[in-house]
């Protein structure tokens, strides 16, 4: 069984960005929503570096911890998803995550919160695999296509690996041993425990 | 021009070079130094705007998960559990404490119409924010089994819903009651006696005490304190357009789960003395008369108060 991750290779992201407006693009993202960000840091100084991040599909993820109405539940794949006829979009979720991935988009006054919406690893949600209810909710499922995340797909210099998680760790080695640096599998350790 | 094409895409190479060649000078390991910057929490650039987009991982929220998961949710429980056990094997031991004298028929003004209708109203919001607040901390736990997770969220939608807007109606509620009554509401030496004699739930001596008891200053002190707290920290919650931190959020969340669950079990307890815990103590805040027997028996300096004031009243 694969057990599907990202990661950021920080030593090839060159912030194009493709990535969050691939990710906008194939699920129809909310507005004011974007499931997917690309961050630099120490931007404009020799040794920036920048990282693309979403939901980073925790083992033991804090969002599904916290859910007052349980609506998380994790695939097969280790992918992280939500039900959104459960949640109620109280926050909670975004307290929680370590990585900024829940987002919600503004439903009446003052900010008030709407379903959550997230990273779906393109692996839309509880409805039938791409369903027209599935697509309108979540977005694409490209998992269940047999396709895997766009953004990494689309991504130019290849610094965003998606997969499972042993293939996307060999492939990450492989290129760690041959420009002789050290690993910097961002966000790994934080996110996944085996 | 075949030449050109071949080297121009090579140039890359020269400036790495010169940039590598640069690092050696440097002490520490640049990829340690930015994983670093990443943990504490460093703010960048992105070109996603929002709420602390430019931060890559916020550790806060993994304290905040285990506090409210863990002690929170534990202890909260066991203190509203164990109030309300202690309440129960209370009144088998004890019962309602009585009237020790005969109703004179006589009764006099407690508490005026205004006073009743501020009471009854935050009362109100109270209980419901109070119940639709467990529900959001004890609802997974206990409501999911019994209505399902698609019943639970139908009425949690709601819960949500009722608590965001009751809540901010509740701080005026609480506020003027805190106004109306903070005068009356000063620590005496007779308080200190009413303390020490269990405020005559125990035996049948009741100590002496004005218009409001040791325990009725206790609750309207804690309401003062914690209840204002609960307040603040839920207007922080309530309010997300304002673009708040998530650590100021988590920090306010917890100041009002821990405020909100101390102040219900006080209310267990305040509930219980007005109600079934003592004869005649209800209709003082239903009608705003109370028998002058009770007023004797509780409040006996304030009822020595009423009459210097009128002697002749009828």
């Amino acid at each position: 069984m694969a057990r599907m991750k990202f990661l950021c290779d920080a030593e090839r992201c060159i912030e194009c960005n493709s990535c969050v407006t691939a990710c906008k693009n194939e699920h129809e993202v909310p507005w004011g929503v974007n499931r997917r960000r690309v961050v630099t840091l120490d931007d404009g100084v020799p040794g920036e570096k920048s990282i693309s991040v979403a939901c980073m599909h925790c083992s033991d993820a804090p969002c599904q911890a916290v859910c007052p109405v349980d609506c998380f539940y994790t695939t097969e794949d280790g992918v992280v998803l939500h039900d959104k006829d459960i949640c109620i979009g109280c926050g909670y979720c975004f307290y929680a995550c370590p990585f900024g991935a829940p987002q919600y988009p503004q439903e009446g006054a003052f900010g008030a919160r709407g379903k959550m919406d997230k990273c779906t690893f393109c692996a839309g949600g509880p409805e039938e695999d791409n369903s027209a209810e599935e697509l309108e909710k979540y977005g694409r499922n490209r998992l269940a296509e047999g396709k895997l995340p766009l953004c990494a797909e689309m991504c130019s210099t290849k610094a965003l690996l998606a997969g499972d998680g042993d293939v996307v760790s060999q492939l990450f080695r492989d290129r760690v041993v041959r420009r002789e640096g050290r690993p910097d599998t961002w966000g790994w350790n934080t996110a996944y425990k085996d | 021009m075949l030449l050109a094409i071949f080297l121009l895409p090579m140039t890359g190479y020269i400036s790495t070079g010169f940039a590598t060649a640069d690092q050696e000078v440097q002490q520490t390991n640049p990829r340690a130094d930015y994983w670093r910057l990443v943990r504490d929490n460093s703010e960048g650039y992105s070109a996603v705007t929002g709420r602390e987009t430019n931060e890559l991982i916020q550790s806060s929220g993994q304290n905040w998960r285990q506090l409210r998961n863990g002690p929170i949710a534990t202890f909260g429980s066991w203190i509203l559990g164990f109030t309300l056990a202690v309440l129960a094997l209370f009144y088998i031991w004890r019962g309602q404490v009585p009237l020790t004298h005969p109703r004179t028929g006589q009764t006099v003004e407690r508490w005026t119409l205004n006073e009743r209708r501020i009471h009854w109203v935050t009362a109100g919001l109270f209980l419901v924010l109070a119940i639709t607040g467990l529900s959001l901390l004890y609802g997974r736990a206990v409501l999911i089994p019994l209505f399902g997770h698609h019943g639970f969220s139908a009425y949690a939608e709601l819960a949500k819903l009722a608590h965001n807007i009751l809540g901010p109606v509740f701080m005026i509620g609480l506020l003027s009651m805190l106004v109306h009554w903070f005068k009356q509401n000063f620590f005496s030496k007779v308080d200190l006696d009413w303390f020490k004699a269990f405020g005559g739930m125990i035996g049948d001596n009741h100590p002496s005490a004005g218009k409001l008891n040791g325990g009725e200053k206790l609750w309207f002190w804690s309401l003062a304190t914690a209840g204002i707290a609960l307040c603040l920290s839920g207007l922080v919650l309530d309010f997300p357009n304002f673009d708040q931190e998530r650590e100021i959020i988590q920090i306010s969340h917890l100041i009002h789960v821990i405020t909100a669950l101390a102040l219900i079990a006080f209310a267990f307890g305040h509930i219980y003395i007005g109600t079934v815990g003592t004869e005649g103590a209800l209709e003082g805040m239903v009608t705003g008369q109370v028998d002058t027997a009770w007023a004797q028996q509780h409040h006996d300096l304030w009822l020595q108060e009423l009459q210097q004031q009128k002697p002749k009243s009828d």
